[in-house]
């Protein structure tokens, strides 16, 4: 069981508030979408989430304890692919492992395993600079999976690819959270993308962020519906 | 098309050289200055022969203090950054002092030194230490601060240690900027050396110059300040060819 629940939380910082009184929740394997306008204050809440950072009031609960102010048990992967230029791919995915003191050999095993599952078979021995944006993404990615496979945020991934990566990303992203049957929490302003990808899109405000609407999807709603749910969520972004 | 002028610029350097000490052996012959005011490129060239016994020697002694003070400074210099990168109060506190060490007059200092000290090889070593370990800090610590502060989250947000960070983040990312720290150090540390010397030694390359200087052996001070030239673009080489093995990633840039 995998689920996260953030409780009534508010943020200021520097004199400014970011974040009001922001309440969600992701259950177990649940593709849940963040939506909001740029610079919302929407990366201050995963830097909540993930404990970097403490609110000024609420709670962060994972799996049922309190996790507030805490690091150490979502895998978090922000809008650049961070990945360490003095590091060859390989290495780079197995950060985290080494982190909690798993042996070099062993965690390079592990990554091997993955490797193709990403598509970066043959680059483990690549630096961050030799391959495209779309890998280093995946790179990216494949090295938060390394940390946990349960829960997951992610901080507009692909905003820096062009549109015909990002599809392929968006599918084959899709599909590799359902197979590992992940619970994550998708960042993004483009309402294509959450349209996409998630089971459930919670639509914010301006700054400060707070949840102005909560939106349901399923695999049955059809183009039209679809059509129809993204008129709404652009009259409510306006 | 394209191989003429790559060979071209392989030898620009030397065809530089080449026509420069031309028109000045040329100049010297035409208007017949004396060699006690101008020796020409030929007789620089037969001091450095007939001289070459002496050179060695004395470019040995200069050759050690600028390694040993090259040395302390690198030592130094990291311990240094490390410390003001990492302790705020200390870098509150130190900082300017760190600026203001540079700002004093070098040739004071080496007077003083040799005055605490005396002639023999430690004054020297602390020129070259004064000279070689502010580019090497200065740079060093510029790249420690650099760091992408979401590289440091993200490290943080997996549950890394500062010395995790450090060792895996901040120190791999400053490196391209330490060497540019060691490549300005390795130029100065031979002059500091020698300024160290003309002030007061028994050895060494500028004690030398002050000797020929004083007979007015002027293409023997010519022959040794091409050594000095030479050695000091041997230890940037040396340096360059580290850089090149320690940092491979850094190779793609260019």
């Amino acid at each position: 069981m995998s689920e996260v629940i953030v409780e009534k939380v508010s943020k200021t910082m520097d004199d400014l508030q970011v974040i009001a009184n922001i309440s969600l929740s992701v259950k177990n394997g649940e593709f849940v979408v963040i939506l909001g306008p740029s610079g919302c204050g929407k990366s201050t809440l995963f830097h909540i989430i993930s404990g970097l950072i403490m609110p000024d009031i609420g709670r962060v609960y994972i799996n049922g304890s309190d996790w507030t102010g805490k690091t150490g048990q979502v895998g978090y992967m922000q809008q650049k692919d961070l990945l360490l230029a003095s590091k060859n791919v390989q290495t780079n995915i197995a950060i985290p492992l080494l982190l909690k003191g798993e042996e070099t050999k062993l965690a390079y095993k592990k990554v091997q395993e993955n490797l193709a599952d990403f598509g970066l078979k043959g680059f483990e021995n690549y630096y961050p600079r030799e391959l495209s944006g779309g890998m280093r993404q995946r790179a990216a990615l494949l090295r938060t999976f390394m940390f946990t496979k349960d829960i997951l945020l992610l901080d507009e991934p692909f905003a820096s690819l062009d549109a015909i990566t990002r599809r392929k990303m968006h599918l084959w992203l899709k599909d590799l959270c359902i197979s590992y049957n992940s619970s994550v929490l998708f960042i993004t302003h483009d309402i294509e993308e959450a349209l996409m990808l998630a089971d459930r899109i919670y639509v914010l405000s301006n700054r400060p962020a707070s949840v102005k609407a909560e939106f349901h999807l399923n695999l049955h709603n059809s183009f039209s519906e679809k059509e129809l749910l993204k008129i709404k969520i652009l009259s409510l972004l306006e | 098309m394209k191989k003429l002028p790559n060979i071209l610029s392989k030898f620009a350097p030397l065809i530089t050289i080449t026509i420069l000490f031309s028109l000045w052996e040329l100049g010297v012959r035409l208007y017949g200055v004396e060699p006690w005011i101008l020796p020409s490129p030929l007789q620089v060239a037969n001091a450095l022969i007939t001289s070459a016994n002496v050179l060695v020697h004395h470019t040995l002694t200069t050759l050690m203090e600028a390694l040993l003070g090259f040395m302390v400074s690198i030592i130094l210099a990291i311990t240094v950054a490390f410390l003001l990168t990492n302790i705020n109060w200390l870098n509150k506190a130190f900082y300017p002092l760190l600026i203001v060490s540079q700002t004093i007059p070098l040739i004071t200092l080496a007077i003083l030194f040799t005055i605490w000290f005396g002639w023999g090889l430690l004054p020297k070593v602390l020129v070259v230490v004064l000279v070689c370990f502010f580019p090497i800090t200065i740079n060093l610590i510029n790249g420690l601060n650099s760091v992408d502060i979401d590289q440091v989250a993200l490290f943080h947000s997996m549950g890394a240690s500062s010395w995790d960070t450090f060792k895996m983040v901040r120190f791999p990312h400053a490196l391209p900027a330490f060497f540019t720290g060691l490549k300005i150090s390795a130029t100065y540390s031979v002059m500091a050396a020698v300024v160290g010397e003309w002030l007061g030694a028994k050895q060494g390359l500028g004690y030398f110059m002050t000797i020929t200087q004083k007979s007015f052996a002027i293409d023997k001070v010519i022959a040794a300040v091409v050594v000095i030239c030479i050695i000091s673009l041997i230890l940037v080489k040396i340096i360059e060819i580290a850089e090149y093995f320690l940092i491979p990633w850094n190779r793609l840039n260019q």
